[in-house]
């Protein structure tokens, strides 16, 4: 399975020539290092290259590669602290990298779903106006993606009197808004409620399936984003381990960051959801098979 | 007194959009101490003989970009930094301004204004600078907003954050310049502040809290104005004790909504 989709999606694990699990052993890094540092992948939507920076002394990220394809649903992981949303910052560009590069595709557009949405109780503001602010979108398609959210129903109501899930599917609706084929969401989930994350997830794998757009979604979480991923990558300020779920999980880079327990419960939610429904409700394998296919799309559209 | 009236009603518009821009991004301490420094840029007026309005100006300018140059470095919270400044700000303008013997300065004028003494190049100052404020204000009212909305989110979307802010602050240093004749430098930014949060529980969208904390401002230059003709108060505590009585009544009006 590992060589399948090694050969199926030419990405940062692809690059190097070997399963793209890429330990966090020296060597396989220094490979990973040679071969792709050089190289962006240009049917990527963004491709990252020996990324690194450095604040007072510290290494916050470490020579990481990345790249997310159209139509592909990429997780990061990794405990606090790890650089997540530091890497996210870099890919958005909205902080420089010491070191390494980023290359973004002509045709990128960003959706982007910030990690803390505090609604400051300070701005008066409806919905309706949130979205269309700076866009000056007309109404039918602001109230066609409230709908495409679940969100219809607030469209009137002051950002406030909105719960922590309806104001995070309302500021997706504003990434969604400027028809992104990337949509980025750093922890979504916050100061949402089990239900809701769920809920949450099954919306950003429907819109993902509707629309095409690739998909870059930070979390702490692991029960939850693996099952829908196509591809997760274990941060910590360096790339530890990356793969589908269920590869990267039994990895030993993995276990020893977050433990045997994690790596058990994902097993345990992976047996709930051995399969998906789309949006027409046709049932899909998940894992694997979803991989590949992303992998193969991206591939046909380049 | 006409030319106090007028002088305090200009303000009082050109101050709404600011005031209401100082409180979305929770700016209030930061304005504060800007304002607080303002008294050094007096002092430097009056040592080089420059207009007293352009040197409160220029300090209020460079005070604010070392406050953001401040605000870079995580290792004290801007707050903290704030709260020390602020005061230092004050009393090296103080010193500053006593030590300059010649001419004379009425310290008090400069803390809490002298409205009825309002010349007539003040007018100007009000009415020219002030229209050009409004207009910077219209012409970057979509970046100004989104920014304050969620500065992350309007970055990564594209506006230009660095570039707007320098704007922003430009523009609130030219407000405090020319509000200090009416307020002082202690009572300026409750001159912006004050009535944008009386106008906040009542406002459904940014634009009507601008309008409203307008009209709240005008009614209190004029409430406060005719307390200070017939109490023989001071103009400028006058009008900003009246702001704060609307806004006490505002607030606790929200209050009680907010209780059933």
């Amino acid at each position: 399975m590992a060589e399948r989709e090694g050969r199926k999606s030419p990405g940062a694990e692809g690059a190097h020539g070997h399963s793209h699990v890429q330990g966090d052993d020296r060597s396989c890094r220094s490979v990973a290092r040679q071969k792709s540092n050089t190289r962006f992948d240009p049917n990527s939507l963004i491709s990252a290259r020996g990324l690194g920076i450095s604040r007072d002394g510290r290494d916050l990220l470490i020579d990481v590669d990345l790249d997310i394809r159209e139509g592909e649903i990429v997780t990061l992981i990794g405990p606090n602290g790890a650089g997540k949303t530091t890497l996210v910052r870099v890919l958005l560009g909205l902080e420089k990298p010491d070191r390494g590069e980023v290359h973004r595709r002509n045709d990128l557009r960003i959706g982007y779903v910030p990690q803390r949405f505090d609604v400051d109780s300070v701005i008066p503001l409806t919905v309706e106006r949130f979205l269309r602010i700076g866009g000056n979108e007309p109404p039918e398609r602001i109230s066609s993606i409230l709908s495409d959210v679940d969100a219809s129903y607030t469209c009137e109501q002051q950002l406030t009197e909105l719960s922590g899930g309806e104001l995070q599917r309302v500021v997706l609706a504003r990434a969604l808004l400027r028809a992104p084929n990337l949509l980025v969401l750093d922890e979504p989930v916050q100061g949402v409620d089990y239900t809701g994350e769920a809920e949450l997830y099954n919306l950003i794998g429907r819109l993902r399936d509707h629309h095409g757009f690739g998909v870059l979604l930070v979390s702490h979480d692991l029960h939850i984003v693996m099952a829908k991923s196509d591809r997760v990558i274990c941060l910590n300020r360096h790339v530890c381990c990356s793969g589908v779920p269920d590869t990267v999980a039994q990895h030993p880079a993995y276990v020893r960051l977050f433990g045997a327990q994690a790596a058990r419960a994902l097993a345990v939610y992976r047996h709930h959801h051995d399969h998906s429904h789309d949006i027409a409700g046709h049932t899909h394998p998940a894992h694997d098979s979803a991989g590949e296919d992303s992998g193969a799309e991206g591939g046909s559209r380049a | 007194m006409v030319r106090a009236l007028v002088a305090g009603l200009g303000l009082a518009i050109v101050a709404a959009p600011l005031g209401c821009f100082v409180v979305w991004q929770r700016m209030a301490y930061f304005g504060e101490t800007v304002a607080q420094a303002g008294l050094i840029g007096v002092a430097l007026g009056l040592a080089l003989q420059m207009n007293l309005t352009l040197g409160v100006m220029l300090i209020a300018i460079i005070i604010a970009c070392l406050l953001l140059w401040f605000s870079r470095q995580k290792a004290v919270a801007l707050d903290s930094i704030l709260g020390l400044l602020h005061h230092a700000a004050l009393a090296a303008g103080v010193i500053a301004v006593s030590m300059i013997g010649w001419p004379p300065v009425d310290l008090m004028g400069f803390l809490f204004g002298d409205v009825f003494a309002i010349a007539r190049e003040d007018l100007v100052w009000i009415f020219a600078g002030g229209a050009v404020v409004l207009a910077v204000v219209a012409w970057l009212w979509q970046p100004l907003l989104r920014l304050a909305i969620h500065e992350e989110l309007a970055a990564a979307e594209g506006v230009d954050r660095d570039r707007v802010r320098a704007v922003f602050i430009i523009l609130l240093a030219v407000v405090i310049a020319v509000a200090m004749k009416i307020v002082g430098i202690l009572l300026v930014m409750a001159f912006l502040v004050v009535p944008a949060v009386a106008a906040r529980p009542l406002a459904g969208t940014p634009e009507r809290m601008v309008v409203l904390t307008a009209l709240i401002a005008v009614g209190s230059v004029i409430t406060g104005l005719w307390l200070s003709a017939t109490l023989d108060s001071p103009g400028g505590p006058s009008i900003v004790i009246v702001m704060s009585i609307v806004a006490g009544i505002s607030l606790t009006m929200a209050a009680l909504k907010g209780r059933q």
